[in-house]
């Protein structure tokens, strides 16, 4: 675990288990660590101490799909490839661009979300029932199997994107879309010098009514490389294609290149291998002076962030190469702060700058910033996790990170 | 400290007229659109901005007094149903929408604003706020908020806490605080998710960060009228089943449809045993292949006739009748209750099957109309207030429904809310460790439990309740020298407790922050 050696690692199969695995864990005073596949686990810091690991992947039974409601129910350690063939063979689909290899409850946990979350959110968005197991052993179920239910308080929220630190995530509900029958990636290049056409065309797409399931920004390798702006579009045959053809005029107005595949570009929902990722949330009006403030930085720096993600949701990630010194990586993180606080303007939150993945060194020393509920998340954690023994040393969640792996067309296919 | 030594402090805030004390007026704000709760507060204040509110809840939590927030008060479920020994905090004063940018896609609202209003304001951009409760004319974006309502289509588009990227909210201590980054993408846990929906027991929203989508390019809609719902049920089914997800997708039984007709003269097909409104929104050439699609089913599944509407005055006629339903049955029924309970879409038929019988073993008749896309009934159940009894049996019907609900997996409210209507029936939904832990966001929020105590939940929990041992706080975060680097975000630990807050000491360990 990130180099601190666990006393005990265990497996359970069932909600039950997990339960007295955590009641031991209580009385014992063990800091517990729970896990999926481990394809998120590098993100984020790593545990402070780790007595017990939960390994969930024994939970790995598909309980219920119930194809004519659009729901499936599923244990945690159930992996996103597992699933999509389960729910693929009725014509259907988990909504989320997530790795293959990943547990639902890891992704759950994470809030791993790609390119889709244009169209169709998080993870938080899209599940509806969740059993978890408290610090202290006790079972709690909110939420249920019917997708529209406003009974109790919906701790599924609250659980999405906890990383570990408030419990157990043993088991979820989705609510499924329909696989698109027909899909089409609209892509648009602009020179180095045409950034403002770029970020004319991302913001066209995302507020045309075309209805595009991402718009992705891809502008890799620093300042003096092109930018690619991405979009997909899901749906019927003919609709698809005729949707293809107007948002290619949209793209080609701000004097992109612009090519249709039903392809996935290179890259598309795949981030370079890089030990730090920082993301960008912004307001899409943003996006220009977003973007002139990852430049800035990196020329600070000296460093050349590779920048990507779904630039039309909101959110950008800048990935350092591998290799970077820790001194510049600080220095990258440091004025990007600076630079993105004039360029999200100060109006009430309307975004920020997040660290999801760096050396320990840059996670601690890089740290600034506020956010906005802090006082009563920890008083949220304070109440589930009182001894504060669920992964101890990490907080929050990174939210949406990409996945490693590219969507939907690999792995479960 | 008594509610009388809060007056002057509250005239302060607020300005003197915006106190009102009066009895008579008082009794205005008895209560919300369930009228069969009531329950005159004891005094009822109207603050004009964010730190009014703040400074009135501040007010409230010093001197250990309830508060409830109240919007428009259209709820169906009694959440702004005032306490009798509280303050009633109404938000109609906060009604300017602060800011529109449609690059972004974002508004920025007051908690008072209705919404209609905000779709209205976002037009010029072609632009509109998805969620559309039926009372959307009137009920405000803080109800909204609270209750995390829905609407005819959120089938497709999803529910307020699908909408809502931020929130400016005054927690129970008084505090203003933001929830989310105004961006939809958390850093953090998502208090923001788990506010959205909590019925004013978390806090009081005072300014709300929405999504605004493009207007479809062209809406469609079909009115399909069956002999019986059981064949509407089946188009439906057949729907889905193609992998079609409609905009709205709304059926009606033969009473509902009468009660329509003699209120609004819809002019539905005569002697249509169900009525199914199917609409499909979206790029054009889409909905036109998708259309196609859904008239074959429909006809493929005994529709008797098929009417569709592209032009939007002759979809607001047919939608005339769907929304008009509620306050119909008023015509042919001197008393009626509106249920809301949702089931697995698939198990609509059995359902409906189950009321049938529920409502002829009682001599109580119920009138279905309901959200046939995502299993969400409203079925009205009629009754005589004068007839000795009749009420009584017409709730039993009422509550019956829901068990129904319930052994089929579905849930007791789809979108009103539990309020403090059905705080009874959460320990059939969920078992004491669900409604614990649920309730550990409340302690967490509000340990005083002074934001709008007896609603949603049948027993409160008491917060000073410790499950589990105790053990000490790490001496780095007793001496405040612990700081925890985590995601990029720097704290330093101190003082976890808001004032007055009567929850436990800080947790042992490392601390905890992001």
């Amino acid at each position: 675990m990130a180099g601190v050696v666990p006393s005990f690692v265990a497996s359970p199969s069932s909600t039950a288990e997990v339960s007295a695995l955590l009641r031991a864990a209580a009385q014992a005073g063990l800091a517990v660590v729970p896990r999926g596949a481990g394809t998120g686990f590098s993100w984020g810091a790593p545990p402070s101490r780790c007595d017990l690991v939960v390994d969930l992947r024994s939970l790995d039974q598909v309980l219920e799909h119930a194809a004519g409601d659009l729901v499936a129910r599923v244990q945690a350690g159930v992996t996103i490839g597992q699933l999509a063939v389960a729910l693929g063979s009725a014509g259907q689909e988990l909504a989320l661009d997530a790795p293959a290899g990943a547990t639902v409850g890891g992704v759950v946990a994470t809030g791993t979300a790609g390119p889709r979350r244009f169209r169709y959110g998080a993870p938080r968005d899209l599940l509806i029932g969740i059993t978890v197991v408290r610090a202290d052993g006790v079972v709690a179920h909110a939420g249920g199997k019917v997708v529209k239910n406003v009974a109790g308080y919906d701790l599924g929220k609250l659980f999405a994107g906890s990383q570990g630190t408030l419990g157990v995530i043993t088991e979820v509900t989705f609510r499924l879309h329909p696989l698109p029958a027909a899909v089409a990636w609209v892509t648009a290049e602009f020179g180095p010098a045409e950034r403002a056409g770029a970020v004319a065309a991302a913001a066209a797409a995302a507020s045309s009514p075309l209805v595009p399931s991402a718009v992705e920004l891809d502008w890799p390798g620093g300042s003096q490389r092109p930018l690619r702006v991405g979009v997909l579009l899901e749906g019927t045959g003919p609709g698809v294609a005729e949707r293809a053809k107007r948002m290619s005029e949209l793209l080609a107005a701000p004097g992109g290149a612009v090519s249709v595949s039903d392809t996935a570009p290179a890259r598309w929902g795949v981030l370079p291998d890089s030990a730090t990722v920082v993301r960008v949330s912004f307001w899409v009006s943003a996006l220009g002076p977003v973007l002139d403030a990852v430049a800035g930085a990196g020329a600070d720096a000296g460093v050349r962030p590779a920048v990507s993600g779904p630039a039309g949701a909101g959110a950008l990630y800048a990935c350092l190469d591998q290799g970077t010194p820790d001194a510049d990586a600080l220095r990258f993180v440091t004025a990007l702060r600076e630079r993105a606080a004039g360029a999200l303007g100060s109006a009430g939150p309307r975004g920020g700058v997040a660290v999801l993945a760096a050396s320990p060194a840059v996670l601690t020393a890089g740290s600034d910033g506020a956010v906005p509920g802090l006082a009563l998340m920890r008083a949220v954690k304070d109440q589930f996790d009182p001894d504060h023994r669920m992964f101890p040393g990490r907080g929050a969640s990174p939210g949406g990170r990409p996945p490693q792996t590219p969507p939907r067309h690999s792995g479960g296919d | 400290m008594g509610i009388e030594a809060l007056v002057p402090r509250m005239r302060d805030i607020c300005g003197a007229g915006n106190v009102i004390t009066d009895p008579l007026e008082l009794r205005t704000y008895e209560c919300d659109g369930l009228t069969s709760h009531r329950c005159v507060p004891a005094l009822v204040v109207l603050p004009g901005s964010a730190s009014e509110v703040a400074a009135v809840v501040a007010e409230c939590a010093r001197a250990g007094v309830p508060f409830v927030a109240r919007g428009s008060g259209t709820g169906l479920s009694g959440g702004a149903l005032p306490h009798e020994s509280g303050v009633l905090i109404v938000m109609s004063r906060m009604r300017s929408i602060i800011e529109i940018d449609p690059v972004s896609r974002r508004a920025v609202v007051e908690p008072g604003v209705t919404n209609l209003a905000v779709s209205k304001a976002a037009a010029p951009f072609g632009l509109f706020y998805a969620p559309d409760p039926s009372s959307q004319v009137v009920c405000s974006i803080g109800g909204n908020v609270a209750e995390n309502s829905g609407g005819a289509h959120c089938l497709k588009n999803g529910f307020t806490v699908h909408h809502v990227t931020g929130l400016e909210i005054v927690t129970p201590s008084g505090e203003l605080t933001w929830l989310g980054d105004g961006t939809g993408v958390t850093a953090g846990y998502d208090l923001l998710g788990a506010f959205t929906g909590s019925e004013g027991t978390l806090g009081i929203v005072t300014k709300i960060v929405v999504k605004l989508m493009p207007v479809p390019e062209v809406v469609h809609l079909l009115l399909v009228a069956y002999d019986s719902t059981a064949e509407g049920g089946r188009a439906v089914s057949d729907i889905i089943a193609a992998g079609i997800v409609p905009a709205a997708i709304e059926m009606m039984d033969a009473l509902s449809i009468q009660a329509a007709e003699e209120a609004v003269h819809c002019n539905y097909p005569a002697g249509a045993g169900a009525v199914l409104l199917v609409e499909l929104d979206g790029p054009a050439a889409e909905v036109e292949s998708e259309l196609s699609t859904v008239r074959a089913l429909c006809e493929a599944a005994g529709a008797t006739e098929i009417r569709a509407a592209d032009d939007p005055a002759e979809r607001a006629a047919i939608w005339a009748g769907r929304k008009s339903a509620f306050a119909a049955v008023g015509r042919i029924s001197p008393a009626y209750i509106v249920q809301d309970g949702v089931v697995p879409r698939t198990s609509l038929g059995a359902v409906l099957a189950q009321i049938a019988s529920l409502s002829a073993e009682a001599g109580i008749r119920v009138a279905n109309v309901f959200h046939a896309g995502d299993g969400n009934l409203h079925p009205l159940v009629l009754y005589d207030d004068k007839v000795p009894g009749q009420a009584e049996t017409a709730e039993e019907v009422s509550g019956a429904i829901l068990d129904a609900c319930l052994e089929h997996g579905g849930s007791i409210t789809g979108e009103h809310g539990v309020g403090v209507d059905k705080s009874r029936y959460m320990p059939k939904m969920f078992g004491a460790d669900d409604l614990d832990t649920m309730q550990l966001v409340r302690c967490a929020f509000d340990p005083a439990s002074l934001c709008n105590p007896g609603k949603v939940f049948p027993t409160p929990r008491l917060c000073g309740e410790v499950p589990g041992r105790r053990r000490a706080p790490h001496p780095a975060v007793v001496a405040g020298q612990a700081e925890i680097f985590l995601y990029g975000y720097r704290t330093d630990l101190g003082p976890r407790r808001p004032p007055g807050a009567r929850r436990r000491l800080p947790g042992a360990g490392r601390g905890f922050s992001f």
